[in-house]
């Protein structure tokens, strides 16, 4: 099971995939990374000379919404590839093997690939100082397998906001003690692909990074890879005009709505939220939530769970009354921005600080 | 997957000038930078449509303003890719495809020809082989369907 000396270039060959597939595979990859085409030359030579890692995929406090998505990927051959160049040795819900056989199989291939071995993780733990029982796989504790498994992993990647921050588990009143991956390992690379689930060509994504360069992408202040994290939704979002010009839908129903206006009123996350649904999408490429017409929720955030309503309107810096922001919603692009700046700074620095504006509140300041 | 295209599920469509394709302007004047670059210096560019915040309406106004050209082919590897020329010689356009309704990437590439469709130096390594075991087969009276 644990075939690592073929290079990726070779084992492809082997498969019958020619230089012309394997140059489109390069190309929807490097789109993925959002990398610039220029770069698909260089990043196919990369690729060619790639070892197959193994990969061991422990699955903690989870709803498998994370394996679900990378399973259901739009791109099935593309994804069938990246799984084709990686060494998939332990995964308790694809794997054939169960019980002692599948807890065999993740020690010996620990053991055969020390120090080189890729780490995913979804869900969260209970932390060290939690009751173990919560959550255990063959009667062993998450926090051990997890302390376990680190020791000889070359890389570490986190992904769904479970495993990244906690996620759901960690809601307020975190009965579990649960904490996210990074609480736990300070010493190895690690990169979180949060989201609720995480967009799964970001998933694919990051793996089609670390075979071409053999390092995690770059990443940003919370470890997501800043390829796909670099921008917010807000910034990428093809509402926006409607946005810099004060245009929102107030209902779910209403003419703006229909108009496919702004839905910050109705509550849209996305000026505070970091994630690549706004050009990558859901569902082979078809849509995705605000284009659907719903707010976004800032699933790949800390603690998205406890900030508050869904379909309350952002909070509203302190230093900007709400209608100073409709006026500068009015005013454009300039101040728009600005608002979406602080409210990113509010929400990274205090939730507890909140000031929430209710849609009725903001009615009554038109 | 391919049953989320039998929903019948269409996206109304509003028009509201030009507000819905806002980004397709921009790309297309990044298209005349990557032209006249291509006439002074013959450096190609390709530019990555999936990388664009694009609306609903915006996809569908490019390609209108770039038209339809002469060239067409379909690349039939890990499933098919259609690489059209647009009405602007030197601009083409390449839909990476899955399959028929599920795609990859799409790309405008500013050039002469896009590098897909050109033979590749790889393949050809094993050209003479295959065509020397077709030869032999041939004169063994072997049919071949193509
Ligand atoms: S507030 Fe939401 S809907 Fe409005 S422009 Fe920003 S991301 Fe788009
Ligand atoms: S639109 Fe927002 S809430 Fe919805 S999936 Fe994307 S980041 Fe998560």
């Amino acid at each position: 099971m644990t075939t690592t000396k073929h290079r990726v270039g070779e084992h492809l060959r082997d498969q019958g995939v020619s230089r012309r597939a394997f140059l489109k595979f390069c190309t929807a990859s490097a789109s993925l990374m959002a990398l610039p085409p220029g770069l698909i030359p260089a990043m196919a030579a990369a690729l060619e000379q790639a070892r197959r890692p193994s990969v061991i995929w422990l699955s903690f406090q989870e709803c498998t919404g994370c394996t679900e998505s990378l399973t259901r990927s739009h791109a099935p051959t593309v994804e069938d590839l990246i799984l084709e160049m990686i060494s998939l040795d332990y995964h308790h819900t694809l794997q054939a093997a169960a019980g002692e056989a599948a807890e065999a199989a993740r020690e010996q291939a620990m053991k055969d690939n020390f120090g080189k071995y890729l780490l995913i993780v979804d869900g969260s733990l209970p932390g060290p100082d939690a009751n173990p029982g919560y959550s255990t796989i063959a009667g062993v504790s998450n926090y051990a397998m997890l302390m376990e498994a680190v020791e000889g992993a070359a890389a570490v990647i986190a992904v769904g906001t479970c495993a990244a921050f906690g996620g759901l588990p960690e809601a307020a009143p975190n009965p579990t003690g649960a904490v996210a991956v990074m609480d736990l390992i300070k010493n190895k690379p690690l990169v979180n692909v949060s989201g609720c689930p995480p967009v799964p060509m970001v998933i694919t994504g990051v793996l089609a990074h670390y075979l071409a360069f053999g390092r995690l992408p770059e990443r940003d202040a919370y470890h997501r890879p800043l390829a796909f994290f670099g921008q917010s939704i807000h910034d990428r979002c093809y509402r926006r005009p409607f946005y810099d010009k004060g245009l929102f839908a107030e209902t779910f129903d209403d003419e703006g709505a229909r108009a496919g206006w702004c839905l910050y009123r109705l509550g849209c996350k996305g000026p505070s939220t970091y994630n690549a649904c706004a050009t990558m999408r859901w569902n082979a490429g078809t849509s995705w939530p605000i284009e659907a017409g719903h707010p976004c929720l800032g699933c790949s955030e800390p603690r998205f769970w406890d900030a508050g309503s869904f379909y309350a309107p952002l909070s509203v810096p302190t230093d900007l009354s709400s209608s100073r922001i409709l006026t500068a919603g009015a005013a454009g692009a300039l101040v728009g921005g600005t608002v979406a700046t602080l409210a990113r700074r509010t929400v990274a620095t205090a939730a507890t600080s909140r000031q929430p504006v209710t849609a009725d509140e903001l009615e009554q300041t038109l | 997957m391919s049953a989320l295209s039998s929903i019948p599920v269409r996206v109304q469509s509003v028009s509201h000038g030009t507000a819905n394709c806002g980004n397709a302007v921009p790309i297309l004047h990044e298209v005349r930078h990557a032209l006249e670059r291509l006439i002074a210096t013959g450096e190609g560019t390709q530019i990555d449509l999936n990388a664009i915040p694009f609306g609903p309406e915006d996809e569908a106004h490019l390609l209108a303003v770039l038209g339809v050209g002469e060239v067409r082919a379909t690349i039939d590897a890990l499933g098919p890719t259609h690489v059209q020329e647009t009405a602007i010689p030197g601009v083409w356009l390449i839909d990476y495809r899955i399959t028929e309704d599920q795609r990859l990437a799409l790309h405008l590439d500013i050039g002469d020809i896009p590098e897909i469709l050109r033979t590749q130096r790889q393949d050809l390594d094993t050209a003479l082989t295959t065509l020397d075991a077709r030869l032999t087969r041939a004169q063994g009276g072997a049919q071949f369907e193509s």
